[in-house]
């Protein structure tokens, strides 16, 4: 076909094209500028866990793992790692079990009361944790319960729950409730119902609402600073103290640490997740 | 990963809404008991005891905040500081979202981890990071320096700018994600018609896309603006004192005065993002009314 006969659309498609491309270059790079900007400032947190200049941030002088020895020899990451992990167990636990009889009750429920009921259990989330601290720390000086062990595995807890709820609440949608009335009408009980026909079937919905809450736990920082006292603190809150006085690698060492720790479980979040979807 | 998991639910409980009509028991009201117990207890009752402590030398305890310079100094730059990272997380979020969804399956999967990975890390690892990247003898200054380009070193942590840097980066997937869910919603089938109609690239953008996200600009720029009112960590590494925001002066009183005072201005932070979450909801139903009035 000559150049004369084309019809104007194509020609104008034509014409049109190579700026199209322009547009979609500029975009690009633009969502590659960004990418960079989320990414990039975290994994930087290597190099400078790994670095022998004692100032964070400046990497000259040569690579070292003496951060990582200092932080494994150090007593007070030990201590602190220790009532990290036993808050954590303790108010995963909890939050847990509360959470997920919770979500099963939620779905008997009329669509408003059920709507009112789980929103205010994910409010926790939506309160800055500030205030949530303050107000936990007045009410565990007048429960005599500051300064104990007791009120950090509280407040991470009511922490937690959301988590457990959403986790739950997705993998119980998936769940088919006539299967549930069928072990009724054969005859198991509404206890055998449940641990035979949905346990099973909304466990991964379970165990991922609960690392979700593990971890949540363990990076919590700001409600902790409310309750902590000389002998009971928790790992961030340690973190957080340190780094008011100096910024040293090894708390980059530590992050590093604690960032591969967080990366695994939400890996196994990811996976169990997937799982539930292909069920 | 707070996102994800917040952004779940509506789905969740829709599909749970059809999925009604269980078996109903006695029993499950002894199911939602313990955790409304510890919602209750570790929840509602903190916050109750909030407002009671802020109340306990009267009223005046307001107006002593209220009248301090320095504390409306304190409220103003939280606002500012709100404003400025509202509008910097939709100005990279939007291309952003917009390129998420129009690409591949695959760059769409790795564009999509690389929003939720800094859910993966706590927020104080980040904003360790930001300090070594910022400070005046970090990454950026020393290899600015190295090069010669600059004389001195450029102040950025301790500054407005490096608070700012910090707290984009924190509550840029939150921004993503809500234009994403509204923007995955629109009907591919109208842009073609716009195109078949002889609507230009920038025509289609702003008289067809931009329109039918306004729903996901609003939600991102509510979460964003009303979590910024609340931040303590990123702002109190990066930010100079003179820039202190409400959390940072709350858990200063907290620790100096004690719990009076604090409590109060935690109300008045809640108020506050109360009120803005009722003004952007009904702004919202703002664009309805007028084309209802104009009809």
């Amino acid at each position: 076909m000559s150049t004369a006969t084309l019809p104007h659309a194509t020609w104008r498609a034509r014409l049109r094209r190579p700026r199209l491309q322009l547009r979609h270059l500029l975009l690009g790079a633009f969502v590659g500028l960004v990418v960079l900007y989320l990414i990039l400032p975290t994994l930087f947190i290597i190099p400078m866990s790994l670095n022998s200049s004692p100032s964070l941030g400046t990497l000259k002088d040569g690579w070292t793992l003496r951060w990582y020895l200092t932080l494994a020899q150090d007593p007070v990451w030990r201590k602190t790692a220790s009532i990290s992990l036993q808050v954590g167990l303790a108010s995963t636990a909890l939050a847990t079990v509360v959470g997920t009889a919770f979500t099963l009750g939620l779905v008997r429920l009329s669509p408003r009361i059920r709507a009112f009921l789980q929103g205010l259990s994910l409010a926790p989330l939506a309160i800055p944790p500030v205030i949530l601290g303050i107000g936990l720390y007045i009410l565990f000086l007048n429960l005599d319960l500051y300064r104990t062990m007791a009120s950090f595995i509280l407040a991470h807890a009511v922490l937690a729950l959301p988590f457990v709820v959403v986790s739950v609440s997705a993998s119980l949608s998936e769940f088919d409730p006539n299967q549930e009335r069928a072990a009724l009408v054969i005859g198991a009980t509404p206890l055998q119902t449940f641990r035979r026909v949905v346990l099973p079937q909304i466990a991964p919905g379970i165990i991922a609402g609960a690392l979700f809450g593990f971890v949540s736990s363990w990076d919590e920082v700001v409600v902790s600073t409310f309750l902590v006292s000389p002998g009971m603190k928790t790992l961030p809150v340690e973190m957080w103290t340190q780094s008011r006085t100096t910024l040293t690698p090894v708390l980059a060492a530590l992050s590093t640490v604690l960032m591969v720790i967080s990366t695994m479980l939400l890996l196994v979040i990811s996976r169990l997740q997937s799982r539930g979807k292909d069920q | 990963m707070t996102t994800t998991t917040i952004v779940a639910v509506p789905t969740g409980a829709r599909r749970g809404a059809t999925a009604a009509a269980r078996p109903a028991s006695v029993g499950s009201a002894l199911l939602l008991l313990p955790a409304l117990l510890l919602l209750l207890v570790l929840f509602v009752g903190p916050l109750v005891l909030m407002a009671f402590e802020s109340f306990r030398d009267g009223i005046g305890t307001y107006g002593t905040i209220f009248t301090s310079v320095s504390n409306r100094r304190v409220f103003a730059n939280t606002l500012e500081t709100a404003v400025a990272t509202t509008l910097v997380c939709l100005l990279l979020g939007y291309p952003y979202a917009y390129a998420l969804l129009r690409t591949g399956r695959r760059l769409r999967t790795v564009l999509t981890a690389c929003v939720l990975m800094p859910f993966w890390v706590s927020v104080l690892t980040r904003t360790f990071a930001w300090v070594g990247l910022l400070q005046d003898t970090g990454v950026i200054n020393s290899f600015l320096l190295a090069r010669g380009w600059i004389a001195e070193p450029l102040a950025m942590i301790r500054t407005p700018w490096g608070v700012l840097i910090g707290m984009v980066q924190v509550l840029l997937p939150y921004m993503v994600i809500s234009l994403m869910n509204s923007m995955s919603t629109i009907d591919d089938q109208l842009l073609r018609a716009a195109y078949s109609l002889g609507a230009n690239p920038w025509q289609r953008f702003r008289k067809v896309f931009l329109p039918l996200s306004a729903s996901g600009i609003w939600a991102g720029c509510t979460l964003v603006f009303v979590l910024s009112l609340g931040f303590y960590i990123t702002p109190s590494m990066l930010g100079a004192p003179s820039n202190m925001m409400v959390a940072e002066l709350l858990v200063q009183e907290t620790q100096k005065i004690g719990t009076v005072r604090a409590s109060a201005i935690g109300l008045i932070l809640l108020a506050g993002m109360l009120l803005c979450l009722a003004f952007f909801r009904g702004l919202r139903g703002l664009p309805a009314l007028v084309r209802e009035r104009r009809s």
